[in-house]
């Protein structure tokens, strides 16, 4: 059954079966505006928590993504190639960012669940 | 009350209200909390304005009102400007230069009267530019009046036509010419985007009735600072702070065109040794329109390299363009360098991007020129 949490950097992280599923809430992707490229990380990385695994650039700026936690990615939603506006209409369906294995459950106790996030934002 | 990174406090338009109604997120600008974008958001905003027409507040831009017997004689020493030479109504894009010929500022002028000009210039410069002119309006005939104004821009291709509709005649008003059609207005044919449009500075309480009327028009839209940009840049149109500053003067920048040749051999305006001499012995720099390859946008303050790896340049302005449907930007770079279809790259969080160095405008100016 799968779990979502979410951080103060506005992202979502989806687990299910030791894989999580990341990427930006629908408030982080309303804030930067029509995305028009994602930098996506390489599958079989080895990732620590703070690490920046992706670059999502809108018209005007880019902005880093951050690792929630430790692991190594599995696989990155290549869909952003070609369609970089899938983060914008569809933040947590088809717009995810990268898969990734954890490697220490025990670092989402850290996180928000989704009525404290909700609550982070206003 | 909002503050800009530095901590001192933004000021505020005074339209302000209408932009929070119509859902505006905001920014710090030049000092200003500025509408950066609607909900329709930047992409849409942007291809709007090229389709249709976009409505922008541009009331942090200053206007300066230049009067008095030696008016001409004060911007032919500010500006490398034939200002006495100009027609009545006339417009011209021209630049505030430093005694290193380093751009100051970057400005269009008018000419309203014989003695009468006006000045519109850009907001983070508007403090310096004032005392620039007051100092030189000093042993001078002439008044430098900064006017408290609305300054509203409408552009695209139906911005003559809602004009129109809102029941304000343009008359035979082409493009690069400006009048004053009423009292406390000044209106002229001119723009940041690349389009046919206007630039109308007006009280407030006529600027909150223009709006009103243009906005009951579908075809006009509040567009933001964050489209504004993007539509410039497409335009191949410098943003002073970014691709000019007073360390660059206007041959390493291409504008030469805006002074006319016989004030680059014989104007007296502030700057003219130093230009000269720059025009005499070539700049080792150029401005030139990048196209980076493939998706990713190239932003202000990339380094630039030639195939070698030697270095070639910087990046000052940067970003996607919308109609052009590709990453856009331009940069400086080595003047053996600065031809179209030369390949070089960019260096983005450590990876070399190519860029080919590409003509301006990256979509064509339609300007109503006649």
């Amino acid at each position: 059954m799968a779990k979502t949490y979410f951080t103060s950097d506005h992202e979502w992280i989806r687990v299910e079966g030791g894989i999580a599923t990341v990427g930006i809430t629908d408030y982080a992707q309303e804030q930067l505006g029509d995305l028009v490229f994602v930098e996506l990380p390489e599958a079989g990385r080895a990732v620590k928590k703070g690490d920046t695994a992706v670059v999502v650039e809108s018209v005007k700026a880019a902005s880093d993504v951050y690792v929630p936690v430790d692991g190594e990615i599995v696989e990155a939603n290549t869909a952003l190639s070609s369609e970089p506006a899938l983060v914008n209409s569809a933040a947590t369906g088809d717009g995810w960012l990268w898969k990734m294995k954890l490697s220490d459950e025990s670092q989402l106790d850290g996180l928000l669940d989704e009525a404290g996030y909700n609550k982070l934002i206003g | 009350m909002s503050q800009d990174p530095h901590g001192t406090e933004l000021r505020h338009l005074p339209l302000e209200d209408l932009h929070k109604a119509a859902g505006a997120k905001f920014g710090a600008f030049a000092g200003w909390s500025m509408p950066l974008t609607y909900p329709a958001g930047v992409m849409k905003e942007h291809l709007h304005t090229r389709e249709q027409a976009g409505l922008f507040d541009i009331s942090h831009m200053k206007l300066f009102e230049v009067s008095g017997p030696d008016a001409a004689a004060l911007l032919e020493r500010a500006c490398p400007l034939a200002a006495g030479s100009l027609e009545l109504s006339q417009s011209k894009y021209t630049f505030f230069l430093n005694e290193q010929a380093g751009i100051i500022d970057d400005l269009i002028v008018t000419r309203l009267g014989p003695n009468h000009h006006m000045v519109v210039a850009n907001a983070g410069n508007a403090t310096i530019d004032e005392v620039h002119l007051t100092v030189l309006a000093q042993d001078r005939s002439v008044t430098v009046s900064p006017l408290d104004r609305v300054f509203l821009a409408i552009q695209g291709p139906a911005a003559w036509d809602a004009l129109s509709r809102g029941g304000i005649e343009t008359g035979m008003l082409t493009f690069m010419h400006g009048i004053e059609p009423r009292s406390d207005w000044f209106m002229s044919r001119s723009g940041y985007t690349g389009e046919d449009g206007f630039e109308i500075g007006l009280p407030e309480a006529d600027a909150r009735e223009l709006v009103a009327a243009l906005l009951a028009d579908d075809r006009v839209q509040w567009i933001g600072l964050a489209a504004r940009d993007s539509l410039r840049l497409e335009a191949g149109l410098c943003l002073h702070g970014q691709d000019i500053t007073p360390d660059i003067d206007p041959v390493s920048a291409g504008l030469m065109w805006a002074i006319p040749k016989d004030i680059r051999a014989a104007g007296a305006f502030i700057g003219a040794d130093a230009l000269r001499a720059k025009i005499a012995a070539g700049v080792a720099q150029k401005r030139v329109g990048l196209k980076p390859e493939g998706r990713q946008p190239v932003r202000a303050g990339a380094l630039l390299f030639d195939a070698d790896g030697t270095p070639a340049g910087t990046v000052t302005s940067g970003g996607f363009g919308p109609s052009a449907g590709h990453p856009v930007a331009m940069g400086y770079v080595t003047a053996t360098l600065a031809k179209p279809g030369t390949r070089i790259f960019a260096d983005v969080r450590g990876t070399k991007i190519p860029v080919d160095i590409a003509p301006l405008p990256f979509t064509p100016h339609r300007y109503r020129k006649g």
